[in-house]
């Protein structure tokens, strides 16, 4: 164990502006560049557990859709364990990439991923977490990347005792971060940068 | 990826030196920023892991902008310039297999983007875009040719300096970062709307990339240095690694 003090800032933080997907979805912009564009595919072959669409709209102050943002989503597999070189408690299914990248719909800013239902994650505390994917959005007019969660509606039990959920003190506003069936298999989650639903963005 | 294994939670993001989400001279964060506190919680794993790349995704002229969109025996139109730089944590350690992605504007100051209405030309030998990562002592290299200045809608006459757009991949998704270097000496910088969402000087110093003329290439390209700092782990962990830090 090291225990260090911090010597240096974080750079920076400054918007991604409107061409982000220039950078970051290059194909989906019209420059083949790269063989494709990364996290198009969460998914590298056959995956364990419930596969289901991801999908959601991100809506401005003014309840428009941002047709320019990106949002990617970082999630555990279906048993709970993260497809990352420092996760530590057990191997993650080979086939499941758990990071998604999508810069939308080019007319309506949907984003849609086709992924699989996270497990549980259970923490070196003992705590577990509910099943959940971390959201971070970056788009125009957004100075710093917003992070949240999509926790899912369907999972009530595991959801009451999330060490996160159940620690927000306004709880009116917890079901902002549901995601809710809308179909078989097929989960939306909208996200309201200002407004009555608000969604609840995180400083983590 | 070596490095990597290190585990533990991520120090608290220091959100006085970061931009406050609404700033009224960026016009557009007005309904773009939560009016809400944002809620702190310490990482979890989810935020303390990340999706792992690998060199071997890249290819051979992804880090090249001044060739990697040109039609055969072309080259992009520009001064030609080398950006370098290494990516470090808060503690200053370097942050090896971090994926960095690029995207700036032509030398005229147009991005190639249906949406971009500025009218500059396009140049058709540039993309725009190019990625790398970083090796294991932190550091990248890439090669592009100087962006231009452009006008934009906010005010009635702001203009963005010159710069790169940055989008960094470390250890973590709470390292997760964008940001946009700027160049030394640069006029536009203290005028700019987005780069003064940062009130510090230090800040706007930590996002200009300085001349380095010992890395410039003699008759072909000059050299800017950048270095991007990301989030530290305050206690880390080598979990199966013989040798500590
Ligand atoms: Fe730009």
């Amino acid at each position: 164990m090291a225990d260090t003090a911090n010597v240096l800032k974080e750079s920076p933080s400054q918007t991604a502006g409107p061409y982000v997907h220039i950078g970051c979805t290059p194909n989906f912009s019209g420059i083949a560049m790269f063989g494709g564009d990364l996290g198009a595919a969460m998914k590298t072959g056959p995956v364990k557990g419930e596969e289901i669409t991801f999908c959601g709209t991100v809506y401005d102050g003014a309840g428009d859709a941002l047709t320019d943002a990106m949002v990617e989503i970082w999630q555990a597999d279906a048993a709970g364990l993260f497809a990352s070189a420092n996760e530590v408690r057990g191997a993650a299914d080979a086939h499941f990439t758990g990071w998604g990248r999508s810069a939308g719909d080019m007319e309506t800013g949907e984003f849609r991923f086709e992924t699989v239902k996270p497990g549980a994650v259970a923490l070196p505390d003992g705590r577990v977490q509910a099943p959940h994917i971390t959201l971070w959005i970056v788009a125009r007019g957004i100075n710093i990347g917003l992070q949240t969660r999509a926790y899912f509606e369907d999972e009530s039990g595991m959801n009451d005792l999330d060490p996160l959920l159940s620690q927000i003190a306004d709880r009116g506003r917890v079901p902002t971060l549901m995601a809710r069936s809308e179909a078989p298999g097929v989960y939306r989650f909208d996200v309201h940068i200002q407004g009555p639903n608000e969604t609840i963005f995180f400083d983590i | 990826m070596s490095g990597a294994q290190e585990t533990g939670p991520f120090d608290t993001r220091d959100r006085d030196w970061q931009p406050p989400g609404f700033a009224p001279e960026y016009k557009s964060t007005a309904l773009r920023s939560p009016k809400h506190a944002l809620l702190r919680f310490p990482t979890t794993l989810s935020e303390e892991t990340s999706p792992v790349f690998g060199h071997g995704m890249l290819g051979e002229l992804d880090n090249d902008l001044i060739v990697n969109f040109a039609a055969e025996g072309e080259m992009a139109i520009g001064p030609r310039l080398v950006v370098h730089g290494r990516v470090l944590d808060e503690m200053g350690r370097p942050v090896p297999g971090a994926l960095l992605e690029f995207w700036q504007a032509n030398a005229g100051g147009r991005y190639r983007h249906k949406k971009e209405s500025y009218l500059a030309p396009l140049d058709p030998n540039f993309g725009g875009c190019g990625r790398t990562i970083t090796g294991e002592d932190g550091a990248y290299e890439f090669r592009t040719i100087q962006p231009g200045p452009y006008p934009w809608p906010n005010g009635p006459n702001d203009w963005r300096p010159a710069h790169i757009h940055f989008s960094v991949f470390g250890h973590g998704f709470a390292q997760r970062l964008i940001t946009q270097m700027y160049f030394e000496g640069d006029p536009l910088i203290p005028l700019c709307p987005i780069v003064g969402v940062l009130k510090s000087a230090a800040a706007v110093d930590a996002m200009t990339a300085t001349l380095d003329k010992a890395r410039t290439l003699p008759m072909d390209s000059l050299a800017y240095k950048f270095d991007i700092v990301l989030r530290g782990r305050r206690q880390t962990y080598f979990e199966n690694r013989s040798e500590g830090l």
